[in-house]
């Protein structure tokens, strides 16, 4: 992912901050929401497998949303864009973590044995722990100063997203068990998205790009 | 009216029924999508009246039966009976059916006869969950057991749960309940019942053999490939009660393990 550039910083950050708080207020609100159905049994009989299942995908609707923040800025040349492509990254690490944490909980009740037969033995939980553990180091080198000191090889180390977008989706490809119908909206979503990366169309994509837009 | 019987062996801690809202809201019958509440939505369309079964394979003679001249209403039992299921979750539900042995017997099945099949209806225009493109199961629904294990006491044909009829999506009209075996197993709104003297083809084993085995009896001592089956999650639970108890070989029901003896069942899982 790029670089969000110095230039202009101070004047954009005062005209996109109410942008920037709906994003985040958008982001955080299915969490109270999710937890309130879960709690006053609305969830069904099950309810931590609800938040489990819903806090799985809100992580890879927000790393898909994540990733076409590039093509939609190229498309509008938009700042706004790029200026909330961190928050929606820390926002899927976030969510991760607690689609985690409710499966230690709900699922395996904090037991650390097993976890680590889960961990050793199947496949989709350890390509599912590989992808965090993607989403943690470019959530750890998210600020600026791991910017500043990672120089050119940040850009590099954050190429991961694509590896994490393909662990997640076949994450949850071996979860399926009886009907690939939603999986593959997910996964089409993820493939044009990846699509859009290769040079030979990003560089036919940002040409057919609006001319910009002034944004005052 | 009719008799009634605990769960055997019970657990009176953690045995205790689930409310019908639940076992009959959060169902796995892909025939209505694979959502655990899309049964529930779904399905209603399913005209269960009148309804008929065929009977055939290796028995005195072929044919076809009206739902009621199969069960008669004065056969009718109660049983409570704890449902594992094969993703690790468990309710405790009242059954009213009859022994599929009863069933058996009158009809005469042939020597040669050594297994049992049985049959989910196939229709596309009741069953939305058959009409997905993008579905992994090979239509209809199939399940078998060996004749042993289908004359077994504890094996129910069931026509209700909670003292009255079937809700659709708890399998109406007529499934099967084999308590000691994963849930899927236990076939939903049968149309057909073979006598066989092979085992029969069975839906979960084609889609996935390595996950699930002809025989899918509950055993804590061997893991589905993607999750440990050592223990489950007993429903209805709750956020700060995850309610994850031991599972029991055989599901608790140890009388059926001389059905068993002498195999590995790590091998015939």
């Amino acid at each position: 992912m790029a670089t969000p550039s110095g230039r202009g910083r101070s004047a954009a950050a005062r005209t996109l901050w109410p942008w920037r708080i709906a994003v985040a207020l958008a982001a955080f609100a299915p969490l109270p929401c999710w937890l309130r159905q879960a709690m006053t049994g609305h969830a069904g009989p099950e309810p931590g497998r609800y938040l489990m299942e819903h806090l799985g995908k809100g992580t890879l609707v927000l790393l898909l949303l994540t990733l076409s923040l590039t093509p939609l800025q190229r498309l509008s040349r938009w700042q706004g864009f790029s200026r909330i492509r961190r928050q929606l990254g820390l926002w899927t690490f976030a969510y991760a973590l607690l689609h985690l944490l409710a499966y230690l909980w709900f699922f395996l009740g904090f037991n650390a044995h097993a976890l680590l037969a889960d961990l050793s033995r199947r496949p989709y939980i350890m390509v599912g722990m590989a992808a965090l553990a993607g989403l943690t180091l470019m959530a750890a080198t998210s600020h600026r100063r791991a910017m500043r000191r990672l120089g050119k090889s940040w850009k590099r180390l954050h190429r991961l997203v694509y590896a994490v977008l393909i662990l997640g989706l076949l994450h949850y490809f071996w979860i399926v068990r009886a009907d690939l119908g939603e999986w593959a909206i997910y996964a089409l979503a993820g493939l044009l998205l990846l699509v859009l990366r290769l040079p030979p169309v990003a560089k036919e994509f940002s040409r057919q790009g609006r001319p910009p837009v002034t944004d005052a | 009216t009719t008799r009634r019987k605990t769960v055997v062996p019970a657990d009176p801690v953690r045995d205790v029924v689930t409310p019908f809202g639940d076992a009959s809201q959060y169902n796995n019958f892909y025939e209505f999508g694979s959502d655990k509440d899309d049964p529930a939505r779904l399905a209603g369309r399913l005209k269960t009246d009148p309804w008929s079964i065929r009977v055939d394979g290796a028995v005195h003679q072929s044919r076809t039966f009206a739902l009621e001249d199969l069960i008669g209403a004065d056969q009718l039992q109660e049983r409570i009976y704890r449902l594992r299921c094969v993703e690790a979750w468990s309710m405790v539900i009242p059954w009213i059916g009859i022994p599929l042995a009863s069933l058996l017997g009158r009809l005469q099945p042939l020597a040669s006869a050594r297994y049992v099949g049985f049959q989910t209806l196939q229709d596309p225009a009741q069953m939305p969950g058959q009409a997905s493109s993008t579905g992994l199961i090979d239509w209809p629904y199939r399940e078998g057991l060996r004749l042993d294990e289908a004359m077994h006491p504890l094996t129910l044909l069931v026509v209700g749960n909670y003292g009255r009829v079937l809700p659709n999506q708890n399998g109406a009209p007529l499934r099967l309940i084999v308590p000691w075996k994963y849930g899927f197993k236990s076939i939903k709104s049968i149309v057909r019942i073979s006598l066989l003297e092979q085992p029969p083809a069975t839906s979960w084993n084609r889609l996935a053999a390595d996950e699930y085995g002809f025989y899918a009896n509950v055993n804590p001592k061997v893991d589905h490939p993607r999750w440990s089956q050592a223990t489950e999650r007993r429903l209805p639970n709750s956020l700060f009660h995850p309610n994850i108890i031991d599972t029991r070989m055989f599901n608790g029901y140890d009388e059926v393990a001389s059905l068993y003896s002498g195999m590995d069942l790590r091998r015939w899982y």
